[in-house]
Formats: structure tokens, C-alpha cells, sequence
């Protein structure tokens, strides 16, 4: 094919350069979407409840994912501080995952469990107060928040649209957590925190 | 993998491959020689302000690395996984690397660890070999909450000191270690009303031997008997069943200022000790147990 063809055709140029770039998605993403490696959930995994839920969301506000991974690799370095390697079945009804891609912080892929509740809300409260030489920022406001969950049930159906199998009677029970309007952020955040990863184990 | 989309990989990898290949080669110009003489190289007839555009050849070092990157591509395809379910010839596995790292560390740290499994604690503490190890141990896992001298912190007990909130028996300590320890003092403010929390927390301070309001102390000891004493004891001294803790000692966990033993009482208290039995090897939480007992034992 001559040069000029394409270079005089503005139109076939853009129907070649969409050809072109598709074809790395074409192998390398789309397969994915029928693979059971990454459409079916471990064993025991559950849909995060209403409180891990919202204290998902305020991971995501706060922006913990810029700092902290949810992704041990199969390194043994990683293996031998974190536990268990990542796998695509704990990640299946996340929506976005936050695997993150920079670890300023240690990574949180198999926190749950690992420390007790007090501890992290300590270590939120202010980190330096157990980590003398942490360089964590100190979430004091999630002590003082209090979750409403009046746009939980709303998040539910939103996930159950793309694929997360919540129950109508996990949507309707949604708000009952937050009933007796004495739910923190930093409640939710913990009970998120402490199921991270919970359901691999390795020795180490 | 299903044998379709292993077949549409192998394609699309396969028409990428074969098509950047065909690309170069159909459009390669071999025209112009080193002894093309200046002007007489062939132009591609594009003028921009009188400036002539040269239609030459892409140069050869590119032209040979492109060629390169294709043959270094096959190469690879060959030997590691990549087309579908085609394995490569090497038999390389990301897990499969991951299990060589792990057999070549595990036989050469094992055996550091299991020579202490079998040597009793009280032994272990005497040897420095063991305890630089287990104090490295106890840094990475256990100095996040209870610090790196082990002295605890607020609602962290102190490890280096004779009290001993489950007991401090080496059978006592490994089974904190292995079970964990879910504390479990319950919110009294409810049921006492703030005058009894008041009066409860003035003889709290009585039995400790501090300054305190002997009539209010007068009426916090009967509620005492009724809320505390099924766990502190009738006298306060506390109980390692439970892990209720010595309340006559003058330690605190929690703070043993008005303000914080009150809001104790008020609103109960739940440390929790995380189990480490799914998280580290036998051999591992034997030598923690023999650094957490050699810090009370070298007081």
C-alpha cells in the first residue's frame, strides 16, 4: 500500500489507526472478560456488607489507594511481609478495584485481621502515635463524621447493575446499621479495613 | 483457558505480528544508495515555502531494529507463555518462579528456625544466637502496637514489666500468641448512672491505694461487688481467666487519670489481640514466645 493513499484519505487513515490500536486490546483485555481466573470469586467471598461499604468509599475519598497497594504480587519479599499473593477471584465484585500502583505506605491487600480495631483507630487517629516514625497523614475528622447510609442502599443497586450479586433484602437492610445515628466514619472504615484479604491465608 | 479464545489470541497475535512485518517490508525503499549523489535523491514532490521534501529510504540501523524487535517477539512467543494456552517451551509460570523463590529460601532459613523448636523457652532466653532472631521477629510483627522496646502504649499492654493482663507463664504467652485475646469490659455508664460511675471509679482508686473521696468510695464498693467483682475479684486483683486486669497494681492500660478510668467504666473496654496462628509458623511464634518472656524476666 502505497503512503499516500493513507496519507490523502484522512477517513481510511483513522479506520486504519483504530485497527491497529484495538488489536492490543483485542488479545490482551478483551479474553479477560470470559476467563474464570477473573470472573469467578474465591471461595467465601461475599459482597461487602453496609458497613465496609461506605467504609470503602471513604478509603476512596480519603485517598488511600494513592498511597497504600491492594496487590501483593507473587514475590517472596511480598509474600513474606504480606501473606498470600493477590489473586483475581478476591477482586471480583470491586468496582473500580483499587489495586493502586505506588506504595508510599505498605501495602493493605491482606491488612484485615492484623492489627486490632483499636489499633487502627488509633493509627488514623494519628499515626505517629504508635508509628513514631510514620509519615501518614491523621484522619482526626472520621471521628467526628457521622454516616447517615441513606445513599447506601442506592450504591447497592448501583453495583448489583454491574454484577455484584447483593440480595434485595441486603438493599433493603441497607440503612440499618446506621439507625441508631451513632456510626462513624472511622467505624466503617475499620470494619472495611479488617476484612481485607481475610479469606487467603498463608504462614509466613 | 477455552480453546476459542486460546485460538483468537494466537490469531490476533498472529496477524499483529505477520502484519508490522508486511508493513515495513511493502513500504521499504532500496532506491537510494551511499553513492546517490547530493540533489539527485528522489523527492516526494511535498513544497512548504520552496522547501523540497526528500523521499529516502527509512535508515538501515532503524530499519534492522524494527526487524529486531519482530524476531526478538517470536523468539519470546516460543519459549514463554504468551499464545493462549500454549505454555512456551520453557514451562515458566509466574507462580511457578514464586514456588522456586520460596523452596530455595525455605531451605535456607528453616532449618535457622527449627534448630530453636524443640529447645524450651527458658533455655531459648539464654542464647543470643536465638534472641537476635526473635527480636527481629518481634520488630516486624508485634512492635507496631506494643513498640519496639515492647513497653506498650495506651491500650497496648507493656510486655516488659511483671504484670500480666492473660498471665506470664510460657504456655500462657504462646496461647496469646497463637488464639490471640479478645478483652471484653463492658459499657457500665447504662447501668450505673453517672453518679455510680463516679462513685465506682473514687473506689477503684481506694483499692489502688490513691487519693480518693472515702464517701463516694463507701458507695462505689457495693456496686463494685454487684458489675466488677464477677471479673476484677471481691478484692480487685483482677483475673487471668478473663484477662480482667489487677485493678489495686497502679498500672493502667487505659489511662489511670479521673477523666479516662470513669470513661473506662462508662463505656467498657475491648483490646483485642490478633491471632497469629494462620499468619506465622510454629517455629516462629516458639521464638516469640521466648522474646516476649525474656523481657519480663531481664527486668
Amino acid at each position: 500500500m502505497k503512503h499516500e493513499i493513507v496519507e490523502k484519505n484522512i477517513g481510511l487513515m483513522i479506520v486504519l489507526i483504530v485497527v491497529a490500536i484495538s488489536f492490543g486490546g483485542l488479545t490482551q483485555i478483551i479474553p479477560l472478560f470470559w476467563q474464570n481466573q477473573t470472573t469467578q470469586p474465591v471461595e467465601g467471598l461475599e459482597p461487602l456488607g453496609p458497613l465496609a461499604l461506605e467504609g470503602r468509599d471513604i478509603y476512596i475519598r480519603e485517598g488511600c489507594h494513592v498511597c497504600h497497594t491492594q496487590m501483593v504480587r507473587p514475590l517472596r519479599a511480598e509474600t513474606e511481609r504480606y501473606g498470600h499473593y493477590s489473586v483475581a477471584g478476591e477482586h471480583v465484585y470491586e468496582h473500580p478495584f483499587l489495586w493502586g500502583s505506588k506504595r508510599t505506605g505498605p501495602d493493605l491487600a491482606r491488612v484485615g485481621g492484623r492489627y486490632s480495631d483499636d489499633w487502627q483507630r488509633a493509627h488514623l487517629y494519628n499515626p505517629r502515635d504508635v508509628v513514631p516514625e510514620s509519615n501518614m497523614p491523621a484522619f482526626p475528622w472520621l471521628f467526628e463524621n457521622t454516616l447517615t447510609g441513606k445513599d447506601t442502599a442506592a450504591k447497592m443497586k448501583a453495583l448489583r447493575t454491574v454484577g455484584v450479586p447483593y440480595s434485595d433484602e441486603d438493599i433493603a437492610n441497607a440503612a440499618a446499621p446506621f439507625a441508631n445515628g451513632e456510626v462513624k466514619e472511622i467505624d466503617a472504615l475499620v470494619v472495611y479495613l479488617q476484612q481485607l484479604g481475610t479469606l487467603l491465608t498463608q504462614k509466613r | 483457558m477455552s480453546t476459542f479464545w486460546s485460538i483468537w489470541i494466537i490469531v490476533f497475535t498472529a496477524i499483529t505480528i505477520v502484519g508490522c512485518t508486511w508493513l515495513l517490508f511493502a513500504n521499504r525503499k532500496v532506491e537510494v544508495s551511499d553513492d546517490t549523489k547530493e540533489g539527485e535523491a528522489p523527492k516526494t514532490g511535498h513544497v512548504y515555502d520552496g522547501i523540497e521534501e526528500y523521499d529516502n529510504p527509512l535508515p538501515g540501523w532503524w530499519f534492522k531494529m524494527f526487524v529486531g524487535t519482530v524476531v526478538f517477539g517470536v523468539i519470546y512467543l516460543v519459549l514463554y507463555p504468551g499464545l493462549g494456552n500454549f505454555g512456551g517451551v520453557l514451562g515458566w509460570t509466574q507462580v511457578g518462579q514464586w514456588e522456586e523463590e520460596v523452596a530455595e529460601a525455605e531451605a535456607k532459613y528453616a532449618p535457622l528456625y527449627e534448630q530453636y523448636s524443640e529447645t524450651p523457652v527458658e533455655e531459648l532466653i539464654a542464647n543470643p544466637e536465638a534472641m537476635k532472631m526473635s527480636r527481629r521477629l518481634f520488630n516486624n510483627n508485634c512492635a507496631v502496637c506494643h513498640g519496639s522496646d515492647g513497653r506498650g502504649s495506651y491500650g497496648f499492654p507493656n510486655l516488659a514489666d511483671s504484670d500480666w493482663l492473660y498471665g506470664g507463664s510460657v504456655e500462657d504467652i504462646k496461647t496469646t500468641l497463637v488464639n490471640g485475646r479478645q478483652g471484653a469490659m463492658p459499657a457500665l455508664g447504662g447501668a450505673l448512672g453517672e453518679d455510680g460511675v463516679d462513685n465506682v471509679a473514687e473506689y477503684v482508686f481506694k483499692i489502688s491505694g490513691r487519693e480518693h473521696d472515702a464517701k463516694k468510695a463507701e458507695a462505689g464498693s457495693q456496686l463494685f461487688a454487684t458489675y466488677c467483682a464477677a471479673c476484677h475479684g471481691a478484692d480487685g486483683t483482677g483475673n487471668k481467666m478473663l484477662g480482667a486486669p489487677n485493678l489495686t497494681d497502679g498500672i493502667w492500660l487505659y489511662g489511670g487519670s479521673p477523666t479516662l478510668v470513669r470513661h473506662t467504666i462508662r463505656n467498657g473496654r475491648n483490646g483485642n489481640m490478633p491471632a497469629q496462628a494462620d499468619k506465622l509458623k510454629a517455629e516462629k511464634i516458639h521464638l516469640l514466645t521466648a522474646y516476649v518472656y525474656s523481657l519480663s524476666k531481664n527486668q
